[in-house]
Parts: C-alpha cells; sequence; structure tokens
C-alpha cells in the first residue's frame, strides 16, 4: 500500500535522513524504533505531507503522492502531546475531521458516538479537553485521529507523555483497536518495549538510516550489528579477536573478558576482528566458569536479580547476590554478530 | 495613618489635586451647564462623535489587516536581522506625533519627496496630506506594534502542531486558519483591536496635522472650541463625553483581558519557529518583509533627508538655486526674522523643550519617589489611593489643557499675573502626565529588590550603608534614569496639552513644528523639517536610554 523510496531530508544543512526506504502491507503496524534525533518523526512529516523531502518518493497503491496536499491524503496522525484543539469539546475535536471532509450532519453524531465508543471515551462528548486527565486526552486524540476513517494511520510517540502503569494497558487497548479496525499503521516510539510490543514489523533508525528491519522475533534473534543489540538491551556487547578453530563451526576468541569459545556460521579467519553478543542470562557456577567479577550493583527484576560486574558487563542471575561479592559466571549464549 | 507616612504623601497628593483633580472638577462643572450651548451644537457634536467612531474603526481594520500578517511572521518564522525588524515596527509608537506628522508630510506632503519626483515626471501631484488616508496610515504606522506584539505572542506561544493535526484532519490552510488558528487568537485579537481603537479613538495629533481643517474628532473639536471659538463650554462638554467613551472602552478593555484563559498547553516560541523554506513561505517572508521596510522606514528616513535637501526654490529669493544639499534649514532657525511666526528665534522653541523636559523630570521624580517607595510595600491607605494615582493615564492631554484654561485665568491670589500665562505651566501639566508612568517604573524596581538580598548582605558582614549600596542603589539608579528618560521624552514629544497652553512667544518643539507646517512657503516647511528631525533625535536619545535600562519583563502591555 504504502512504500517510501528512498528519502532523503537535510535539516539546517545537517543531513537528517539519509535513504529511508520501505513499504506497509494492508493491515500492517511498522514501528520506527530510534533515540530522538534519529529523524522517526521527520519520517512521519513527510508522509502525512507536513514537510517535504529533498529527493525520494511517497507512494500509495503505486501513485505518488508528493504532490498530494496534506489535507487530501486522508491519512490520520496522533501527535506526542495529542494537540487537541483547545477551544472545542470532544464531540467538537472528534467530529472536526468528519466537517473537514464534509460528512452529512447527521452521519457525524453517530460515528463520534461509535469511536468514542472504541476509546472507552462513551458519554465524554459534552466535556471540555481541557478539564481531561492525560490519559483521557490521549483517547481523544486516538478517537479524533481515528473517526474519520483514514486510510493509514499514524502515531508520533503516542504514549510518551504518560507514566507507565498507563502506558501498558493503554498500549495494550491500542493494539486491540488498531487489530480490529484493520487500519494500516505507522507507530513511532523511542521504546524498544513498546515496539516489540505493537509492531509487526520494526525498522530500527540510526542517524537517519535504517540499521534494522525485520519482525521483532527476527529482530530480537538476529540483530544486525553491536550498535542494534546494545540499542534494544539484548546484552553485553564486546570485540574480541579469533585465535584458532574449534572442530565444529566453532571458534576460540580472544575478549577482554577471557577466552571464550562460540560457535557460529560465518566464515572467519583466524585473526579476524569479531563483535560478540553475550546474552544476559547466566548461571552462578562453582567452577568451569567463563568470568569472574566483583558485583558493583544489584537491582531485584520479577524473576531475577540483574547483576552488574566492575567493568559494566551485566547479567541476570536466579542466586541471591550481594555487592562487592566476587561471582564465577557461566554465561548461558555467547554469538557472533 | 502616622506622621511620616502623611508627609510621605503629601507633595504627590496636593500636587495631583490641584494640577489634576480640580481642573477635571472644573471640566465636570462647566460641561453640565448646558443653557449656553446653541441648539446647533448637538447635531454637530454627534456628526463628530460618528466620524470620530469611524475612523478609529477603520484604521483599527486596517492596522489589523497589516499587523495580523507581520504578527504571523514574527511568530513562525525566523530570518535574519528580525530583532532589528521587530524593532522598527516598534519606534513609531513612541515617536511624538508631530514628528510621525512630518515624517508623513515629507515623503507623501505636496513638497514631498513622492510629489517632487511626480511633478518632474509631469504627472499630477498626490493630494494625499490633508485626506483621509493619511490620517489612516498614520494610525495604522502608530499601532501595527500593538498587534504585532498582542497577536503576536499569543500566536508564537501557540502550538504549531495544532494546525498540523487540522491539515492531516483534512482541513485545507485556508479551513485551518479559519477554524483553528484564529478562534484560538481571538481573545488576543480582540485585546489589541480594542487598544488600537482606543488610541485612534483618542487620536489629536495626527488628525490637526495630517487631515487638514476639514476632518475634526472630538479631541481636535475640543481644541477648536476651545481656542478658535472661546467656547469653553462646548469644550468642556466635548472633553466629558470623550472620557465617557474612553473609560467605556478601557472598561470593557479590562474586563476581557482579565477573563482571557490561558492556551491548554503554552509552548515556548522558539520550538514554533524555523527558516522559511517552500518557495511560498519565502516568497511570504521576502514580501512582508519589504513591505514592512517601505512603511516603516521610509517616513522616517523621508524626514531627515528631507531636513537638508533644497527641492525648490524658496518663496523670498528670485534667484533659482539649484536642488541639492543645503544647511539652509537648520541656521534658519537661528535667526529671529521680522516676517516669522515667532517673536523669537524658531530655535528657543529647542531650548525652551529641553528646559521643560528638564524640569518635568525634576519634577515629576521629586514627587514621584516617595509614592514610589510607599506604593513598593502598601499598606491600606497605599491601595485605596493606587487607583487614583494612575487616573492621569486615561485622561486626554487636550482635556486636561482645557482643565488648566478654566482653572488658571484668574490671577493668583500671591502674584500679579495669572498661571496661565506663566511659562512654568508647560513642565507642570507635563509632570501631570508623566507622574503615573515614573511612579510606576519606580515602584516596580523597588518592589523587585527581593528581602532576601539584603538579608543575604547583612549575613555576609554588610552594614546598612553597604547593603543599601550594594543591593538598592544599582536597581534604583537604573529605574530612576531610565523613568526620567521617559518623563523626558513624553515631555519633549507632548503635544496635545501644550497645543492648548504654550504662548506664542516660549513655543515648544513640536508646537512650533506645528506652527511651521501650517504656514506655506519652502523655508517654513523646511523648518519643520528640520525640527521635527531635531525632535525625532532628541526622543530616539530617551528611547534608547529606556531601553537599555528597562528591567526585564517591565513596561510590556
Amino acid at each position: 500500500m504504502l512504500e517510501i523510496k528512498n528519502i532523503y531530508k537535510t535539516y539546517e544543512n545537517q543531513p537528517l535522513l539519509k535513504g529511508i526506504s520501505f513499504s506497509l502491507a494492508a493491515g500492517e503496524t511498522i514501528c520506527l524504533l530510534g533515540a530522538s534525533g534519529s529523524g522517526k518523526s521527520t519520517i512521519l512529516r513527510i508522509i502525512a505531507g507536513l514537510e517535504q523531502a529533498d529527493s525520494g518518493d511517497v507512494r500509495w497503491d503505486g501513485q505518488s503522492i508528493v504532490g498530494t496536499a496534506t489535507h487530501q491524503r486522508n491519512f490520520g496522525l496522533m501527535f506526542q502531546d495529542y494537540a487537541l484543539f483547545p477551544h472545542l469539546n470532544v464531540f467538537d475535536n472528534v467530529a472536526f475531521g468528519l466537517q473537514m471532509k464534509q460528512w452529512p450532519k447527521n452521519e457525524i453524531a453517530p460515528r463520534v458516538d461509535e469511536v468514542l465508543g472504541q476509546v472507552n471515551l462513551s458519554g465524554f462528548a459534552k466535556r471540555r479537553v481541557t478539564e481531561l486527565s492525560g490519559g483521557e486526552q490521549q483517547r481523544v486524540a486516538l478517537a479524533r485521529a481515528l473517526a474519520p476513517r483514514p486510510r493509514l494511520l499514524m502515531l508520533d510517540e503516542p504514549l510518551g507523555a504518560l507514566d507507565r502503569a498507563l502506558r501498558e494497558s493503554l498500549l495494550d487497548e491500542l493494539r486491540a483497536i488498531l487489530h480490529h479496525t484493520g487500519i494500516p499503521a505507522i507507530y513511532v516510539t523511542h521504546d524498544q518495549q513498546e515496539a516489540f510490543t505493537i509492531a509487526d514489523k520494526i525498522i530500527l533508525l540510526r542517524e537517519g538510516q535504517i540499521a534494522q528491519a525485520g519482525t521483532p522475533p527476527e529482530v530480537f534473534a538476529h540483530p544486525a550489528d553491536g550498535w542494534v543489540a546494545r540499542f534494544l538491551g539484548l546484552g553485553n556487547v564486546v570485540r574480541g579477536k579469533i585465535v584458532g578453530r574449534l572442530q565444529i563451526e566453532g571458534w576460540r576468541v580472544d575478549s577482554p573478558i577471557g577466552m571464550l569459545e562460540v560457535v557460529c556460521g560465518h566464515l572467519h579467519h583466524v585473526g579476524d576482528e569479531i563483535t560478540l553478543l553475550l546474552r544476559p542470562r547466566a548461571e552462578v557456577v562453582d567452577s568451569g566458569e567463563m568470568l569472574s567479577g566483583v558485583i558493583t550493583d544489584v537491582v531485584f527484576r520479577e524473576q531475577a536479580f540483574r547483576v552488574e560486574l566492575a567493568g559494566g558487563l551485566y547479567f541476570y542471575v536466579s542466586a541471591p547476590c550481594k555487592i562487592g561479592q566476587v561471582v564465577k559466571l557461566k554465561i548461558l549464549q555467547v554469538e557472533c554478530l | 495613618m502616622t506622621r511620616s507616612r502623611f508627609l510621605t504623601w503629601l507633595a504627590p497628593l496636593v500636587f495631583l489635586g490641584l494640577f489634576f483633580f480640580l481642573p477635571f472638577g472644573r471640566i465636570l462643572a462647566l460641561g453640565t451647564d448646558f443653557a449656553s450651548l446653541r441648539a446647533g451644537f448637538f447635531v454637530e457634536t454627534f456628526n463628530i462623535l460618528i466620524f470620530t467612531f469611524d475612523q478609529a474603526a477603520l484604521s483599527t481594520l486596517l492596522t489589523l489587516l497589516l499587523g495580523l500578517p507581520l504578527a504571523f511572521l514574527f511568530a513562525r518564522y525566523t530570518f535574519p536581522g528580525k530583532g532589528i525588524f521587530r524593532a522598527l515596527t516598534a519606534v513609531p509608537f513612541m515617536l511624538p506625533t508631530v514628528v510621525v506628522a512630518a515624517g508623513f508630510n515629507a515623503l507623501m506632503g505636496p513638497n514631498g519627496w513622492v510629489n517632487i519626483l511626480i511633478k518632474n515626471i509631469g504627472l499630477p501631484p498626490v493630494a494625499f496630506v490633508g485626506s483621509l488616508w493619511a490620517i489612516l496610515a498614520a494610525h495604522v504606522f502608530y499601532n501595527t506594534t500593538v498587534v504585532i506584539r498582542l497577536v503576536g505572542n499569543a500566536w508564537a506561544s501557540m502550538d504549531i502542531r495544532l494546525t498540523d493535526a487540522a491539515r492531516s484532519l483534512g482541513a485545507s490552510p485556508f479551513q485551518t486558519l479559519w477554524r483553528v488558528t484564529l478562534p484560538l487568537l481571538r481573545p488576543s485579537i480582540f485585546a489589541a483591536s480594542l487598544m488600537v481603537f482606543l488610541f485612534d479613538f483618542t487620536s489629536y495629533g495626527v488628525i490637526l496635522l495630517l487631515g487638514g481643517p476639514k476632518f475634526a474628532t472630538l479631541e481636535v473639536q475640543i481644541y477648536i472650541q476651545a481656542l478658535s471659538m472661546l467656547n469653553l463650554p462646548a469644550a468642556a462638554l466635548l472633553s466629558i463625553i470623550q472620557l465617557l467613551c474612553t473609560l467605556a472602552f478601557s472598561t470593557l478593555y479590562s474586563r476581557y483581558t482579565s477573563r482571557i484563559t490561558a492556551p491548554l498547553k503554552p509552548r515556548a516560541a522558539w520550538t514554533n519557529q524555523r527558516l522559511p523554506k517552500l518557495r511560498a513561505e519565502k516568497f511570504f517572508v521576502a514580501g512582508m518583509l519589504t513591505v514592512l521596510l517601505a512603511f516603516f522606514a521610509l517616513p522616517l528616513l523621508a524626514l531627515p533627508i528631507r531636513s537638508v535637501s533644497r527641492l525648490e526654490a524658496d518663496r523670498a529669493q528670485h534667484t533659482a538655486q539649484a536642488p541639492g544639499l543645503t544647511t539652509a534649514y537648520y541656521s534658519e532657525l537661528l535667526i529671529n526674522r521680522s516676517d516669522s511666526i515667532f517673536y523669537v528665534p524658531p530655535v528657543n522653541a529647542a531650548l525652551n523643550s529641553l528646559t521643560y523636559a528638564s524640569l518635568t523630570v525634576l519634577l515629576s521624580l521629586l514627587l514621584a519617589f516617595p509614592a514610589a517607595v510607599a506604593l513598593a510595600r502598601p499598606g491600606r491607605f497605599e491601595k485605596a489611593i493606587d487607583p487614583f494615582l494612575m487616573l492621569p493615564l486615561g485622561a486626554s492631554a487636550v482635556t486636561l489643557g482645557l482643565g488648566y484654561i478654566v482653572t488658571f485665568n484668574h490671577p493668583l491670589p500671591f502674584a500679579h499675573e495669572s498661571l496661565l500665562t506663566s511659562p512654568l505651566l508647560i513642565p507642570i501639566v507635563h509632570t501631570t502626565i508623566a507622574l503615573p508612568f515614573v511612579i510606576r517604573n519606580l515602584q516596580t524596581a523597588l518592589a523587585t529588590i527581593p528581602q532576601r538580598y539584603r538579608e543575604a548582605a547583612a549575613v555576609l558582614g554588610a552594614s546598612r550603608w553597604q547593603t543599601w549600596r550594594a543591593v538598592d542603589w544599582p536597581i534604583i539608579s537604573r529605574a530612576t534614569v531610565s523613568a526620567g528618560a521617559f518623563a523626558f521624552t513624553v515631555s519633549l514629544g507632548e503635544f496635545g496639552a501644550a497645543s492648548l497652553l504654550a504662548r506664542p512667544d516660549y513655543p515648544t518643539l513640536p508646537t512650533a513644528i506645528f506652527g511651521f507646517l501650517s504656514h506655506p512657503g519652502a523655508m517654513n516647511y523646511g523648518q519643520a523639517m528640520a525640527m521635527a528631525t531635531l525632535l525625532m533625535f532628541f526622543t530616539g536619545l530617551g528611547i534608547f536610554l529606556i531601553e537599555r535600562l528597562r528591567l526585564p519583563g517591565a513596561g510590556e502591555f
């Protein structure tokens, strides 16, 4: 449906987007994940027509829409701070898009009621938006964006301004609504948990370029490089040097934490520099350890202890530990990236 | 009330009682004496009221027409030289009316640049000065900055994503403006309109100098009735009508502005601003800046350049002189010609004005200081009299001048002359006008000195004197100079009261410029230009001082 082709954009003489291409299929939710300044919001603004790319193309069903004005694209956009019209009440905010599209008057009210019901705000129609809580404002913004039945919904950090508990419950609702309505969506966030929860496909942005694209399991299992692994918090990333070969598809690797045995299908030679991902799950052992170190920090996280060692590496272990204790660890999974 | 507080308030209250409330009381008494008025007077007054209203409404509309796009420009875009452009639009607001009138005259008057250019090509001259257009243009010139500030600030802090949201919901640019932007700006547009309307409604110098005898607002009619018709009761009644109208509009204004609610989420202005990027945007910015430069800079430039340019032969000179640069208009100011319109060398007007302005500074600071000290830490008494101290702000200068005429035309008990014939009356009336500003200025400065600073200084071992020297003095001295500069500038450019009260042998700069402008002849015209240039220079100096010394946040609308 939507195709983004080789978008370039500079902002105040700084390159902001450097050749972004991706496509979105019917009913699919794509998540643009990246740190602030990675250019993810700008991609949304270009798709919405609020900004023009320097070069590249935006296509819908094979037709370029670069020359189409924002208000004629029929794309919904939801902003981080919701941008509700403060001079209009909830009903008029939600009805705004319908009025702009000149829906018949007698169809507007039922449609507004319907979407307000979808976001669990039935009975809020006459309320002033200035009186609503953050979560309620967020729902109104979603209802407003959904009301005109856009052919694409874009959400720019829609949960960014809310507290954690509210964010989790709204995220589930949002997922249900997107699934239920079948509207293709692009969801922008810097929070990887949000991204993994809601996305059919994740596009990771790094300094204006796509660092990796794929389904959440793909990205989780095979991070493209050390940066992606570190950004997603998949584990510890260390550099190592191949010093010898093991019998079965494996290598002896000299790393800052010691000699490691790594199994991988890549073609390497002795002497190559490689990047290793040490997944954080580990076991405390008495002997046969891969690594030992002094614990500098311990945090209890749901089912495991997150221990940090001198030097900055971290692992999750099930046995209780103390700060200052020397532990011997067996790392359960070491991958070559 | 304690004895010391009584002494503090004695001087300012006696002064205001004598030179503000007494004259106004006299006007009220005189204006309600209908017996001496002709029947035709009321019809005439009604027509003048209608014209006053119409020209103010039309001026306000035109001011919005220019001001709103400029407000948008300053609110949404950044571009090189933005600060200078913005300052340029604010300059006219602080200039004396006679300077503005002279500036428009230098550009568009019968002997101004445009008409001389047109004459050389052989086209008929443009009768701009003396038409309603001149009045409207000058009003727009004056008040556009009010719209830029009030509406522009509201616009700048309005979240730009609101309009983005409207666009993404299918609103065209026009629908976005109509359904989202304008409704959100309505309070600020309304406040700015009322304020501009109020200024235009009480316009005096602009009408008198640029409109000519054909046009009279209430304010001008007060002057005509008082000085030309010598019908003081009629002038007094007009003053009362004027006062009631002003009161009604300003009540509406303060009622409305107090009701304005803050936007849902104001955003820092800079997050909503950016460089113009699209072709249409660049075109808009360049176009608006060209209009801005032409409209605001040309009259201000035309004046000083015209004052040193000879463009036509003088009446008295039979030999044709080539057009060129000349200092004749300035040197002529020093000579007391027998056929001159004054009894004294015109340069005396400048000396008079500077003297009056200095006296005004001295007098208003002396009166304001004790009041400001008391008001900075107000008690019940201070809170009660505060609004009365500010009353002169709302009074028109012409009405005040009229009040002085009806109050002080009797000989003083201890002198042979009446106060009316004394040149001292001008600094007194200027002090009355400037006093509220000066008091507020000093009071705000004194109130901003936090007690904690003094305590901190004391804890650190400063004596009382050292504390005062280190904490109070730097702030007070700044505020004093700034307030003094303000009083000086007000007195220098004040035209309304001076036009009624200044004696012909003691002209002030504005009344002398008015005199020169209303007499024919290239030499008179040139001298008006020269004097207006001098006045512009002195005023500019004053404005510069005030701006440099202004405390952050003080002195905004």
